[in-house]
């Protein structure tokens, strides 16, 4: 029994059964193939994040993030007042979290490249794009950069999905996918 | 060593050290009180998230919120585990505990620290949830207490590997220990990589909380900090697998297909197991691809490999001992004759499956780098440890203590009946909470979040509107786990205090220990293996796991590009 | 030297693998040591590598 030693003083020496020699084959094999799919995903897949990261000073962040929108704010959002920026189709653009907030809209171009900085001011935030579906991790002190391409237009929301406080649940940004 | 310290266990024989029965007694009840506790405060939660009902506002849902996390995923769960370790070693090898005083010294600081904390969170200024990533601020009591507890349960833990010590010098046991205690060993080993990687993470940041260092670094924290967060759910793990094969071995009288095969297995836990940490920094900036498929695969699913070959094991050694028990019809008959009405049978055999079906899968899922995209932070990720911990842990734990209450307590469980259906309203109300969150995570909606209606934001946002009747069909589990964990408690509890003593008569009436099979021809040689229903329950598995696998990774490729 | 293993009537020796995994602080120190260097280490030093954006 399981609860009292091994019977048989040499245990290792026994022979495997066929039927878990089969299911450990087959066990290893599919592990084998799922570590491989991550690997093919990355050679073939479009879905991969770069894992490009930066270091960077959270001020020193805000003052890029501000600069970016100064030159390419194009209006005000009507419910927050947040600007709406477009930014050129293909360029960097940037996007910060802050308790509780993401500053600012990005308005950007459906089937067009963009390398998206994001980085957080104060508090580690939750950057969950909505519909479409997609979360990262947002950190201060780090800049993270990936290459995004928008495929459908509409609205779409900006949820923070890290707990960052009482507000967290107030913690709505927007980006916008015009043609 | 005086022998009027044991005495000789009337159902199983063997030699019971009154020290380390005391001992399990004193850790298996608090971690009981802290379950009651914990699951109250899930409960608060399920029905905030519950739209319509939207109970607590909103500090009260992050404070009970943390106060879930923490009372749950690591005071009744560690605390119980501790009773685990004592168990597989001194009971089971028939030895004296190691430094009784020493371990009694664990118990009150594991006690002190899960009380420091709860009262910090209670106090309302230590809202920072179970993961309190920096630079969000708890109270210092909140990081010394769980910084005790830490200490504590490693005292606790170096107690366990010392009866080991003293078992073998004084040859309580001959040859190898048993396959439950080697899974007791595994469980432990995990033990001290998690409470190290705790202890390397909250002394500096309890250091922080009371001024003594400038700043933490998110990231670093992270990866640390999940070697303690993810690897404590998998002490989890190898203890619950333990627990199937003792409750397999007690109730059924089954004995493990192979001892080579089992134990290797927990051999790639100790080997692989922990590297999962990492399936929570799938998205964080800045760690590589390589370190990520790595850490994540738990080196080419070696760990997965070790969960796929007991979850052969623990139902191919049932059938196997139903089989010479004499339920011998068809394909399934070992099944459905199976003692179904015995709550340590039918917790343990729901904890299999649950654990396979709702945790097994999809953390292999979540863990695969690049779905991981779609699932971080959703409700998915609650949704999938609600399938591990509450439905696999949980209920393991839950069925051995029908096991414990008799042979440790010596005391005959009371409400009988409320006891044969508690497994089973557990296990239901469980199996709601993992699929819907699960739904409303695929959706899309975020964890830890107080109003996914978004009625206090400047803007405007709508999830499917699906996800309101999911989540509230999520409150009903809630409210039926709730009932089935508080049947649990009630019967526990009760039969503790106020059971009838397990005497001759129950022993010889009531016999916890299977009786029947007689002696097993020997195991080990390929015709005496015949298993046809496991082969169909595991082929059903594989099915689902492999159609499901596929399915991920289909929905990953409607997202945007991204590289 | 082995002193559980060797009864009198089965002088076989254990095998290699079985040694092992009766072996309960070579475990405890595989246990520990894979995860610190394959995760841990591993994972903060490339923390500690990510550089300074420009």
């Amino acid at each position: 029994m399981a609860i009292t030693p091994p019977e048989n003083r040499l245990w290792w020496k026994e022979p495997l059964h066929g039927i878990e020699t089969i299911w450990i084959t087959v066990g290893f094999l599919w592990g084998l193939f799922m570590t491989g799919m991550m690997v093919y995903w990355h050679m073939t897949g479009e879905q991969n994040l770069s894992n490009e990261a930066y270091r960077v000073n959270p001020d020193t962040y805000a003052e890029k993030v501000e600069a970016a929108a100064a030159q390419y704010t194009v209006r005000e959002d009507e419910q927050s007042g947040i600007p709406v920026v477009h930014p050129p189709a293909g360029s960097d653009v940037y996007m910060l979290a802050r308790l509780w907030e993401w500053w600012p809209i990005l308005e950007l171009e459906k089937g067009k490249e963009y390398r998206l900085h994001l980085s957080s001011l104060d508090w580690l935030h939750g950057f969950s794009l909505q519909p479409t579906n997609i979360n990262l991790q947002i950190h201060p002190n780090y800049e993270m950069v990936l290459t995004i391409k928008p495929e459908q237009t509409g609205d779409f929301g900006i949820i923070c999905n890290e707990f960052c406080g009482i507000g967290h649940h107030t913690m709505l940004g927007k980006m916008i996918i015009v043609e | 060593m005086s022998m009027s310290l044991f005495r000789t266990c009337p159902d199983t024989g063997l030699k019971v050290h009154g020290p380390a029965e005391s001992l399990i007694k004193a850790n298996a009840v608090v971690a009981v009180v802290f379950l009651a506790l914990g699951g109250l405060f899930g409960l608060l939660v399920a029905l905030t998230r519950w739209q319509a009902v939207h109970l607590l506002p909103a500090d009260l849902f992050y404070l009970a919120l943390t106060a879930h996390g923490a009372d749950i995923l690591i005071f009744w769960i560690i605390f119980f585990e501790i009773a685990i370790l004592y168990f597989a070693s001194a009971i089971l090898l028939n030895c004296r505990l190691a430094m009784p005083k020493v371990a009694w010294l664990a118990f009150i600081l594991m006690l002190v620290g899960a009380l420091m904390a709860n009262v910090a969170v209670l106090q309302g200024d230590s809202s920072v949830m179970f993961t309190s990533y920096v630079p969000m601020k708890a109270d210092h009591k909140f990081y010394l207490g769980l910084i005790l507890f830490a200490v504590g349960a490693l005292v606790a833990v170096m107690v366990f590997f010392g009866t080991l010590v003293i078992a073998k010098k004084e040859r309580t046991y001959e040859g190898s220990v048993p396959l439950v205690t080697f899974g007791a060993v595994t469980a432990a080993i995990i033990a001290v990589y998690t409470i190290a990687s705790g202890a390397v993470i909250l002394v500096p940041t309890w250091l922080w909380s009371i001024g003594l260092i400038g700043e933490i670094d998110t990231l670093t924290y992270r990866v640390v900090w999940w070697g303690f967060g993810h690897s404590s759910q998998q002490i989890n793990v190898a203890a619950q697998v333990s627990c199937w094969y003792a409750i397999a071995a007690i109730v059924l009288g089954a004995k493990p297909m192979s001892e080579k095969v089992s134990r290797a297995a927990f051999f790639l836990y100790i080997c692989f197991l922990l590297l999962a940490s990492a399936h929570h920094l799938l998205v964080d900036p800045g760690l590589s691809s390589e370190w990520k498929v790595v850490n994540t695969s738990y080196a080419l699913f070696l760990a997965v490999l070790g969960s796929l070959i007991h979850g052969m094991s623990v139902p191919g050694a049932i059938e196997v001992a139903q089989r010479k028990n004499g339920f011998t019809q068809g394909t399934f008959g070992w099944l459905r004759n199976a003692p179904w009405g015995n709550p340590a049978f039918s917790g343990m055999f729901l904890s299999v499956v649950l654990f396979g079906v709702l945790g097994g899968i999809t953390g292999v899922i979540m863990g695969t780098e690049q779905i991981n995209l779609i699932i971080h932070n959703t409700l998915y990720v609650p949704g999938h440890f609600h399938g591990t911990v509450a439905a696999g842990t949980t209920l393991a734990f839950m069925a051995v203590s029908y096991l414990v209450v008799p042979l440790i307590f010596r005391k005959e469980i009371m409400f009988k009946k409320m006891a044969q259906w508690q497994p089973y309203m557990f296990g239901l109300g469980i199996t709601g909470l993992s699929v819907f969150m699960m739904a409303a995570g695929t959706l899309g909606v975020s964890r830890r979040h107080w109003d996914m209606a978004f009625s206090d934001a400047t803007m405007t946002f709508d999830y499917p509107p699906a996800v309101f009747m999911i989540m509230a069909l999520n409150g009903i589990s809630g409210i039926i786990a709730t009932i089935g964990g508080g049947m649990f408690v009630i019967v526990i509890v009760a039969s503790v205090f106020f059971g009838k003593k397990r005497g001759e008569e129950e022993v010889k009436n009531n016999p916890i220990v299977h009786q029947g099979g007689g002696t097993v021809a020997a195991h080990g040689s390929a015709e005496s293996l015949h298993i046809p229903g496991t082969i169909v329950l595991v082929s059903l598995f594989f099915g689902a796991f492999v159609l499901y696998y596929f399915i991920n990774w289909k929905y990953l490729s409607e997202i945007w590009p991204l590289s | 030297m082995s002193d559980t293993d060797n009864t009198d009537k089965d002088k076989e020796p254990i095998p290699g693998m079985q040694s092992l995994l009766d072996n309960t602080f070579l475990l405890l120190f595989i246990g520990v040591a894979v995860p610190s260097v394959i995760y841990t280490i591993w994972g903060v030093m490339e923390v500690a590598n990510i550089p300074l954006a420009h």
